[in-house]
C-alpha cells in the first residue's frame, strides 16, 4: 500500500514503512500513521518478515522527565498555506504549484527523481511564472502583513535551478521589489536576471484560470508600458512566505512565553535570543521570517547563552570515548577489505552491486568484500568493525558517497576495530558514479568497478599517520570594540574565559556610536553606554584601545598577537581569534555631497535629529535617494540597512515634525521581515516613495523658489510616466556600507580570507557563516557584511557560541595529513617554502647544508609544496606521490576505449 | 589537498599509461575558501604541460583545466560531456598525432626524467600567480619550451681532479653520486635529476664538476680506476694516471 509522501509535498506516494528524506538524521526506516495496523489493527506483515525483529507495533509513546538547566526553542516556521486565499486558485488549478512544492519537483530525491513535471499532463513544463510575495506584504486578511525575507532569493535560485534541468524553459518571475538584501545576494539576482529566456516583471498579477483544453494558468498582469495583459503558463509557482511555527500559541504556553503580534517569539531587541523568561532561548525562524545564515547565526548563539548559564556544569554529563588500542601493523602485508553500500537505492538501483563484490574479490592484495545495504547504519559499521577483527583487515575500502559526508563516521569505525584511522579509503559510486549514470547501469556498473579497483590500489599504499594534540590557549582575542565584539566578548568571559578585546579607536562602540535610535524604539546611546561599562567592569576582559595588531603568529589554540596601544606593547597569547572589525560608511561623491552641507548621509541626518536641529527637524521638504554608493559598478552589493534607515529616520522626522513633506527615491525598497510594517506605517503617513531606474539616477542642483535658495531634485516618476521636480531643504543620502582599509592588513595577519567586496569570506556562506577556514578564527559583526544591530548581537553570540566549541576543550587535535620532508632528498632549494601561505616550512641548517622542514601544526596540507619539489623530498602525507600514482596506473588497467565510450554521454 | 597538488609527473604518468585525456578540475580562481590560491598552481602547471606536450608532438587539447564550485553539478557534467567528446574527436593517444607507441613512449619517458630540471627551471613562473586568466595568454612560448630541451645539462666529474672529497657525494638528493673515500666520484647518469647541487658544492679549489650542456656527459671512468692512492701530502698520485 502507498500513501502520499507528506516529505515530498504529497506529490508522489510512498509507503508506511520508510525513510524520511535522503538526508534524515538518523538514517533508518520508520512507520507512520498511514500503517494499516496502526490505524485497523490489520496487516503487520512487516513484523514477521523482518529478520532482525526490529518491528515492535504495540510500542505505546513514553512520557519522560528530562531536568535541564536552559532550553532553546527552534520550532522553525509554517510556510504559508495558499489555499485561505482562493484567488490563486491552489489545490483547484493542477498546474498551481507552491514553491516548496516546485523545490520538490526539482530535487532528484523528489517526486518524479529530479523530473519537473506538471500535475495535469505529466510534462515538463516550459513556461513558467513564480508569482512573488504570496502571503506576505499585505495587510489584507489571512495574509501577513510583514515581508518573509527569504522568498525573493529563493525564486531566483528556482529559476537557476530550472534553467540548469532546461536551458530552453521560459522563467518569469512577477515581483514587487526585489529584495536581495544578504551577502552575494545581489550578484546571485544579476545572475539570475541574465539568463537568458527569463523575465522579471514589477507587477501585481491575479490568476484568472486555466485553459479548459491545456490546463494551462491564465495570469493577469500590468507593465507600465504595455498596460493590463493576460498571458498563460503551462506552470505557475507561489512564492508562499513564512507563517510562524503551527502549534505557536501551545508552544507559548506551554512553555510560558510571549509572542509578538505576528505569532512568533517575543525578543529582546539587544539580544534576540532571549525569550520573555529567562533560561529559554529561541533561535532560527522562531525569531522572526530569516534565512539560513541568520538561522545559525542564531543557533550557535543560544548555544552560547546556555553556555553562559551552565558553563560551571560544562562537561559533567560528557563520557569519554575509549577505543581500542591502536594494532602496529606495521610490516604486514596489505589485507584490504571492501565493502561496497547499495545506499538503499541510490546506489544499488544503478550499479550492479553483487557483481562488483565479486570484482573486488579478485583485486590484488582484497582478502575479503562484501556488500551492505547502508554502510553507513549503525549496524553496517558494526559489522565492519568486526570483519576487520575477524578476517584481520589491515586497509578498508568503502565504496559508498563522497567522503565529504562520512568520510570521520568510518574513522571511528576503524579505530574502534583498533587499526588507524587513516587505513581508510572511500570510494565515491554514488556521487561520481551512480547519480550521474542512472540511465547507463551496466557502463555505471563498470565505472564503479573501476573506481573501486582505483581505491584498492591507493589503500594498499596507505599508511598509518598520528593526528597531533595540541594544548588550548584558554584566552580569546577579539578585534574591534564594536557592538559585535563587545557582545562576544561579554559572552566568552561569562563562560570563564579571559578576553582581549582590540579596538582601533579611543573609545569602545563602533558605529552604533554615531547611531541614537533603533526602527524598534531602542535608545542605543544608552544600551551602548551600559555595554561599554559590563565591559570595562568585567575582570576578565582586557581592553587595548587606540590599538594596533603589529604581529599575528601562531595557530589554532595557540596564536600569538602583538597590540600596540598607545605606548604600551603587548604579547598575547590566545587560543581563538574573533574578527569583528566592523565597517565604515561611505562617504559620496555624489549629489553635490561635500559641496553643500544641506545634503548629508544618514548617519549625519541622525546627529541632526539626535541634537535637534532645526536646520532639519523644521525643514520643508526633505529627500532621501537610496543606494548612494553601492548596488553600482564599484559596489555590486546592497548594504542591506538603508532602506531601514531611511523610514527610521522619516518616521522619527514626521513624529517631529508632521508637516514635514519627505521623499524617498529608491531603487527596490528593502525593509524586510517585520520591518515592512515600518515601511507601510511611513507610506500611511504620507511619506512618499518614488522608485527611480539605475540608469536615470535623480539630480540634484541648487536653485532658488521664491528666493529661498532650495534643492532641486529631479526625478523620472514611472507610475506617472513624468519628471517631476521636487524642492528640498535638506538631501538625505543613503551612503553604502563599506569595508574598512584595516580589512586587507587584518586578513593577511590572521591568515583569513576576503570575499570580492572586501568583506570577510565566512568558510560557508550559509552552514558555517561566523567561522573562517583557517581554524580557530571566527567573524561577527558588520565584518562579515553590513547589518542591523540585532542582526550583529545575534552573530556575536554566535561566534562566541562556536569559539566556545573550541576553548572548552584542553586539546585540539590537527589531522595527520600533513608535509614532511625526506632530510636526505631535499637540495635546500626553498621552492617549498615560497609556495606555502602558512609559512609552515623553514630552513634549518644542517651538516650537509640548509634543509626544509615542516611544522606539522600549521601546515594545512594543501600539498602545492609536494608539486612544486624537484626531488621528490618534501610529500603530502595519506596523499603521497606512490598513493596517487598508484591510483593513476589503476586507472590504465582496463581497456580504456571501451571506458571513453561510457563516459561520453548526453545530458 | 589542494589542485595545486597536481604535479606534473600525475599527468604524464596517465599519458604514459595511454590515456587519452586528462581532465583536471579545480575551485573557481580567485575564490579559495583557504588563502593558497593553489589553483593557479595547477594552472600554471598545465599551461607548461600543454607546451610540452606540443613539443613532443603531442595534442595539448588532450590536457584541460576547469574551475568550477562544487554547486555547479551541471556544468561539470557538461564539461565533462564536451571533453570526452573532443578527446574521442581526437582520437587514440599517439596514432591520432602519428607517432608510434614506442617513440611516444621514449619521448614521455624522456620528459619524464626531465621533471625535476623542469621545476627547477620553471620554478618562478610555476609559483606565480597572475592578475587574471586573460594575462595568462602565452604565459610559456614554444621558443622557451625548445630552449629548455636544448639546454638540458648534464654534470660530470673530471676524474683528473675529483679529491674524492665526498661533498657532493654526500649532498646529491638523489644519490646519484658513486664513489668513496679515496674513490674517484662518477655520476650515475640514470639517477641524475640534474638539479646541480653537486656543481654548487664541489668545493671551488677542486672544480671537479663540470655542467656540460648540447652533448652527452662523456663515459664515466672504469670502476678499476677510481681508487686514489695517497703516498703524501705533497705528491699524492693517482693509481689511475700512473
Amino acid at each position: 500500500m502507498e500513501f502520499p509522501d507528506p516529505y515530498n509535498q504529497e506529490i508522489s506516494n510512498n509507503k508506511a514503512v520508510h525513510i524520511y528524506f535522503s538526508q534524515a538524521v538518523p538514517l533508518i526506516t520508520y512507520i507512520d500513521e498511514s500503517c494499516l495496523y496502526l490505524k485497523e489493527k490489520k496487516c503487520a506483515i512487516c513484523e514477521s518478515v523482518c529478520q532482525n525483529e526490529a518491528i515492535d507495533l504495540k510500542q505505546e509513546p513514553e512520557k519522560m522527565e528530562i531536568k535541564v538547566g536552559a532550553i532553546v526553542l527552534s520550532p522553525g516556521f509554517e510556510p504559508f498555506d495558499p489555499r485561505v486565499k482562493e484567488e490563486y486558485g491552489y489545490g483547484k488549478l493542477q498546474n498551481v504549484v507552491t514553491s516548496l512544492d516546485y523545490e520538490r519537483l526539482l530535487c532528484s530525491t523528489g517526486p518524479y527523481e529530479g523530473e519537473i513535471l506538471r500535475a495535469s499532463d505529466k510534462k515538463h513544463p516550459h513556461k513558467i511564472a513564480w508569482i512573488q510575495c504570496v502571503g506576505s506584504r499585505r495587510v489584507t486578511h489571512g495574509d501577513n502583513s510583514y515581508c518573509s525575507a527569504v522568498c525573493c532569493t529563493y525564486t531566483q535560485k528556482q529559476v537557476i535551478l530550472t534553467k540548469d534541468h532546461n536551458a530552453d524553459a521560459e522563467c518569469t518571475v512577477f515581483h514587487n521589489d526585489i529584495r536581495s538584501y544578504g551577502k552575494d545576494f545581489e550578484t546571485y539576482y544579476q545572475r539570475a536576471e541574465q539568463l537568458p529566456g527569463t523575465r522579471f516583471i514589477r507587477s501585481y498579477v491575479s490568476i484568472v484560470g486555466e485553459d479548459p483544453e491545456t490546463k494551462n494558468v491564465i495570469v493577469r498582469y500590468a507593465t507600465a508600458q504595455e498596460g493590463v495583459k493576460e498571458e498563460d503558463f503551462d506552470l505557475v509557482v507561489l512564492s508562499v512566505g513564512l507563517n510562524p511555527p503551527a502549534d505557536y500559541k501551545s508552544l507559548a504556553e506551554k512553555f510560558g512565553i510571549e509572542l509578538d503580534s505576528h505569532g512568533f517569539c517575543k525578543t529582546n531587541p539587544v539580544n534576540p535570543i532571549e525569550t520573555s523568561r529567562p533560561g529559554i532561548f529561541a533561535s532560527g525562524a522562531f525569531q522572526g521570517p530569516v534565512d539560513i545564515p541568520e538561522s545559525v547565526f542564531s543557533a550557535s548563539g543560544a548555544g552560547s547563552q546556555c553556555g553562559e548559564l551552565l558553563a560551571y556544569r560544562r562537561g559533567k554529563l560528557a563520557k569519554e570515548r575509549v577505543y581500542e588500542p591502536e594494532k602496529d601493523l606495521s610490516g604486514e602485508e596489505p589485507r584490504v577489505g571492501v565493502f561496497v553500500c547499495h545506499c538503499g537505492a541510490n546506489i544499488g538501483r544503478v550499479v550492479d552491486v553483487p557483481s562488483t563484490v565479486e570484482y573486488a574479490l579478485g583485486l590484488p592484495n582484497v582478502v575479503y568484500a562484501q556488500e551492505q545495504l547502508f554502510s553507513c547504519a549503525t549496524n553496517s559499521a558494526k559489522e565492519i568493525t568486526d570483519m576487520i577483527k575477524e578476517k584481520g583487515l589491515n586497509r578498508v575500502v568503502v565504496a559508498a558517497c563522497s567522503p565529504r559526508t562520512l568520510e570521520p563516521l568510518f574513522w571511528d569505525t576503524l579505530r574502534e576495530a583498533g587499526i588507524n584511522q587513516y587505513f581508510l579509503e572511500m570510494a565515491n559510486i554514488r556521487e561520481h558514479c551512480s547519480w550521474v549514470h542512472s540511465l547507463e547501469k551496466e557502463e555505471a556498473t563498470l565505472k564503479a568497478k573501476d573506481i573501486i579497483r582505483m581505491a584498492v590500489a591507493r589503500a594498499r599504499h596507505l599508511e598509518p599517520l598520528q593526528e597531533i594534540d595540541l594544548p588550548v590557549n584558554k584566552a580569546a582575542l577579539i578585534v574591534g570594540g564594536g557592538i559585535a565584539g563587545m557582545t562576544c566578548a561579554l559572552s566568552i568571559a561569562k563562560q570563564g574565559h579571559e578576553v582581549h578585546l582590540v579596538e582601533k579607536n579611543p573609545e569602545l562602540g563602533g558605529m552604533a556610536r554615531r547611531i541614537h535610535y533603533t526602527l524598534e524604539g531602542l535608545d542605543v546611546q544608552s544600551y551602548l553606554g551600559d555595554l561599554v561599562a559590563k565591559v570595562y567592569q568585567h575582570p576578565s576582559i582586557h581592553v587595548y584601545t587606540d590599538a594596533t595588531i603589529t604581529e599575528a603568529t601562531g595557530y589554532v589554540g595557540n596564536f600569538v598577537t602583538k597590540v600596540e596601544s598607545g605606548t604600551r606593547v603587548a604579547e598575547i597569547k590566545h587560543g581563538v581569534a574573533i574578527i569583528a572589525a566592523g565597517a565604515r560608511e561611505y562617504k559620496p561623491t555624489e549629489y553635490l555631497y561635500g559641496e553643500d552641507d544641506r545634503v548629508m548621509t544618514h548617519l549625519e541626518l541622525e546627529e541632526h535629529i539626535a541634537k535637534s536641529d532645526e536646520k532639519v527637524t523644521k525643514a520643508k521638504s526633505l529627500v532621501m535617494i537610496q543606494c548612494v554608493g553601492c548596488r553600482n559598478e564599484d559596489r555590486n552589493y546592497c548594504s542591506r540597512i538603508c532602506c531601514t534607515l531611511a523610514v527610521k529616520n522619516a518616521l522619527k522626522l514626521k513624529e517631529i515634525n508632521p508637516e514635514m513633506d519627505i521623499y524617498i527615491l529608491f531603487r527596490d525598497m528593502r525593509t524586510y521581515g517585520f520591518r515592512e510594517d515600518y515601511y507601510r506605517e511611513a507610506s500611511n503617513k504620507d511619506v512618499k516613495f518614488i522608485r527611480y531606474e539605475p540608469d536615470d539616477k535623480p539630480g540634484v542642483e541648487a536653485a532658488e523658489r521664491e528666493g529661498h535658495p532650495v534643492l532641486r531634485v529631479s526625478v523620472s516618476d514611472n507610475i506617472l510616466g513624468q519628471k517631476l521636480a521636487i524642492d528640498a531643504d535638506i538631501i538625505a543620502l543613503a551612503a553604502a556600507v563599506i569595508p574598512p582599509e584595516a580589512n586587507k592588513e587584518i586578513s593577511q595577519l590572521f591568515k583569513v580570507t576576503l570575499g570580492p567586496d572586501d568583506f570577510f569570506k565566512e568558510a560557508h556562506v550559509k552552514l558555517r557563516p561566523v567561522e573562517f577556514a583557517a581554524e580557530g578564527v571566527y567573524l561577527c559583526g558588520m565584518a562579515h557584511y553590513p547589518k542591523h544591530i540585532p542582526e550583529a548581537i545575534n552573530q556575536a553570540y554566535g561566534a562566541a557560541g562556536r569559539a566556545l566549541t573550541l576553548l572548552s576543550h584542553d586539546i585540539v587535535t590537527v589531522s595527520g595529513s600533513v608535509c614532511e620532508v625526506e632530510e636526505k632528498r631535499c637540495m635546500g632549494c626553498g621552492a617549498c617554502i615560497s609556495v606555502c601561505a602558512y609559512s609552515a616550512i623553514e630552513f634549518r641548517e644542517t651538516r650537509q647544508g640548509r634543509k626544509a622542514v615542516v611544522n606539522p601544526v600549521i601546515c594545512k596540507g594543501d600539498g602545492l609544496c609536494n608539486a612544486m619539489c624537484p626531488t621528490g623530498a618534501i610529500s603530502l602525507k595519506h596523499y603521497t606521490d606512490e598513493e596517487i600514482i598508484s591510483q593513476i596506473d589503476a586507472a590504465a588497467e582496463e581497456e580504456i576505449p571501451q571506458k571513453m565510450e561510457a563516459a561520453v554521454g548526453d545530458i | 589537498m589542494c589542485s595545486g597538488r597536481v604535479d606534473l609527473a600525475f599527468v604524464l604518468r596517465a599519458f604514459l599509461n595511454g590515456m587519452d585525456g586528462v581532465f583536471i578540475g579545480g575551485c573557481r580562481l580567485n575564490e579559495c575558501n583557504y588563502v593558497t590560491h593553489g589553483n593557479y598552481r595547477a594552472l600554471n602547471m598545465v599551461l607548461l604541460c600543454k607546451r610540452i606536450m606540443e613539443h613532443i608532438g603531442l595534442n595539448p587539447e588532450r590536457l584541460s583545466i576547469e574551475f568550477m564550485t562544487s554547486g555547479e553539478g551541471i556544468r561539470f557534467a557538461q564539461l565533462m560531456n564536451m571533453f570526452g567528446k573532443k578527446i574521442k574527436g581526437l582520437g587514440p593517444l599517439g596514432k591520432a598525432e602519428g607517432i608510434s607507441e614506442n617513440e611516444l613512449k621514449s619521448k614521455l619517458e624522456e620528459v619524464r626524467k626531465l621533471i625535476p630540471y623542469i621545476k627547477i627551471v620553471e620554478r618562478e613562473k610555476l609559483e606565480s600567480r597572475l592578475e587574471n586568466e586573460e594575462e595568462y595568454e602565452g604565459y610559456f612560448t614554444r621558443e622557451e619550451i625548445e630552449s629548455l630541451f636544448r639546454e638540458v645539462p648534464s654534470y660530470y666529474i673530471d676524474p683528473e681532479k675529483c679529491q674524492a672529497c665526498m661533498i657532493c657525494l654526500r649532498k646529491c638528493p638523489a644519490e646519484a653520486v658513486i664513489g668513496g673515500k679515496n674513490l674517484i666520484h662518477v655520476i650515475d647518469q640514470d639517477k641524475c635529476i640534474k638539479c646541480g647541487t653537486c656543481f654548487e658544492s664541489c668545493p671551488p679549489r677542486f672544480a671537479a664538476v663540470k655542467k656540460i650542456t648540447g652533448e652527452p656527459a662523456p663515459p664515466p671512468i672504469p670502476e678499476e680506476q677510481r681508487t686514489i692512492v695517497r703516498k703524501s701530502k705533497k705528491t699524492s698520485k693517482r693509481t689511475s694516471a700512473a
